[in-house]
């Protein structure tokens, strides 16, 4: 995220920004970028307003222009009747929509995000996204970085997965969803103490023929199919009575599991 | 590296505003302390001590006209280093303004310029209302006063931009105490502030020309009481610059092992 926000050089490579070599064009890339990084860097004395005047100076913004701008970012992000007072005292999610509007304030062609929502409650987070997807609306390029599937689900058109530092899978997320997991998936409980143990085994086994794919975990099966309900009722018909039984959609944290592994990186 | 130093773009002056504009909150109280320092200074030590010093007739000066420069340029000195320390570590560690400002086109350059700017223009509010002091104790005897201001933004350049250095290479802010206690209160006893450094050991009285205290302070006190002789002045002077432009160098490798790689 440093290396294209041209603040660290490119560690090896070459590396073009809109069109411009990160090496020797970082400020004149950095004019038409707006950050979020990921822990906000706000100036927590000054009040909400000067935090964007201030930086759109940074810009070579003219001082009216500034202003300008200012009043109508915060208007955006729902914080303008908090214009004249500190940030210091602001919650975490008014925080994060201040460090946003900063991110605005040069009018960027490419808007880089790291972890946008990261430690939001429920509230919050959707503001933001629904902000951040107005803003795709409006044709502004939004490249972010996340761990939660269902942030990227809502707002990517087009994903890539990392893994220790490698792409490991790209496309859309209902691409992805199609190649690398099925539509549905029926997660079975038992009560028995580890599934993923011999125990566990033979249920995959007597359970096998019904799903593309079945993974055990310690305390559940997950049954990969295209259908659901019709594998609920052929379990039933095999006389297995898990003890629930829940069928959902394949979601992308599914795919991410898929691909990168459950066990935790550290 | 050098060339970017010698080049400042506009972002060094948006740099300085954004400090001005965190100073106006505070300014009233950084004036009134500067005020109150000196009067304290000159009233206790310059009327109370000097009344026993001025006795041996040794200074060939009032004890009061000897002291009161040398706590000008000492003033400086502390300034500068106050807001090198707390008011850079924060900004590298806890409010993390540096990295929203590298956002921006601002370059490391810029931000430390702009920066040390605004240092130099606190030291040179203080000390110009130190002066005014100095003024209405009768402690100024010559119009070449007025230089001890330009002297005093160098000498708070030539103390600022090495502590910028070293901030930038802190990862805890324990340091900064031990800075205070062991090298700027020794510096401020020992560079000429409060006696002649001929009353040192030969070996002490060294370190006192090391120090740029020491030719800060006799810079400063040859201009009010109005007997500057030019060359030692232009020595005094140029030690103090290439202080300066050794620390701007060090600072901004600092700042960007810091912040950059």
């Amino acid at each position: 995220m440093r290396m294209i926000g041209c603040v660290s050089p490119p560690s090896a490579g070459s590396l073009h920004i809109l069109g411009l070599d990160a090496a020797t064009h970082g400020p004149a890339i950095r004019s038409r970028l707006g950050v979020v990084p990921q822990q906000d860097s706000l100036d927590v004395e000054l009040s909400l307003a000067e935090n964007l005047t201030v930086y759109a100076r940074y810009f070579g913004i003219p001082r009216q222009v500034a202003r300008d701008r200012a009043a109508e970012l915060l208007k955006f992000v729902q914080l303008a009747d908090r214009a004249d007072s500190k940030v210091e005292p602001l919650s975490g999610g008014m925080k994060r929509r201040l460090t946003i509007a900063r991110a605005l304030v040069n009018e960027p062609d490419l808007v880089l995000l790291d972890e946008p929502t990261t430690g939001l409650d429920p509230q919050a987070r959707h503001l933001v996204w629904e902000r951040l997807y107005r803003l795709k609306q409006r044709g502004v390029t939004l490249v972010l970085t996340t761990h939660y599937m269902d942030e990227a689900e809502q707002l990517c058109d087009r994903l890539v997965v990392m893994d220790a530092g490698r792409i490991v899978a790209e496309g859309s997320p209902s691409q992805l969803i199609a190649r690398y997991s099925s539509r549905e998936v029926v997660e079975l409980r038992f009560g028995l103490d580890d599934l993923a143990g011999p125990a566990g085994a033979e249920l995959v086994k007597a359970l096998e023929p019904l799903a593309d794919r079945i993974e055990a975990l310690p305390d559940r099966l997950l049954l990969y199919t295209d259908d659901g309900d019709a594998a609920t009722a052929a379990v039933a018909a095999r006389s297995i009575e898990p003890t629930s039984v829940l069928v959902r959609r394949s979601t992308l944290e599914d795919v991410f599991l898929h691909l990168t592994g459950r066990t935790l990186v550290d | 590296m050098t060339a970017a130093i010698a080049a400042p773009g506009r972002g060094a002056l948006h740099v300085f505003a954004y400090h001005l504009i965190g100073y106006r909150r505070t300014w009233w109280g950084t004036a009134f302390s500067s005020f109150l320092l000196p009067l304290i200074y000159l009233a206790g030590i310059g009327l109370g001590v000097g009344g026993y010093v001025d006795r041996g007739h040794q200074l060939g000066v009032d004890y009061l006209s000897f002291l009161a420069p040398g706590v000008l340029a000492a003033t400086g000195l502390s300034i500068a280093i106050d807001e090198s320390m707390y008011r850079v570590y924060s900004q590298f560690a806890w409010d993390r303004t540096y990295e929203g400002m590298l956002n921006t086109p601002l370059r490391i350059v810029d931000i430390v310029l702009g920066q040390l700017a605004f240092v130099v223009f606190r030291a040179l509010v203080a000390v110009t209302v130190f002066l005014l002091v100095m003024a209405a104790f009768g402690t100024v005897h010559s119009g070449w006063a007025v230089g001890v201001l330009p002297t005093a933004m160098l000498l708070a350049l030539a103390c600022a931009a090495p502590t910028f250095a070293f901030t930038a290479t802190q990862h805890t802010d324990s340091s900064f105490a031990v800075l205070t206690r062991f090298v700027v209160i020794p510096v401020q006893l020992f560079s000429g502030v409060f006696f002649p450094i001929a009353q040192l050991p030969a070996g002490v009285r060294v370190l006192a020309w090391l120090s740029p205290l020491w030719h800060g302070v006799e810079v400063c006190r040859s201009l009010t009481l109005g007997t500057p002789r030019w060359w030692p002045v232009l020595g005094h002077l140029g030690y103090l610059a290439l202080w300066a432009a050794v620390g701007l160098v060090l600072a901004h490798r600092a700042f960007r092992r810091r912040l950059v790689v």
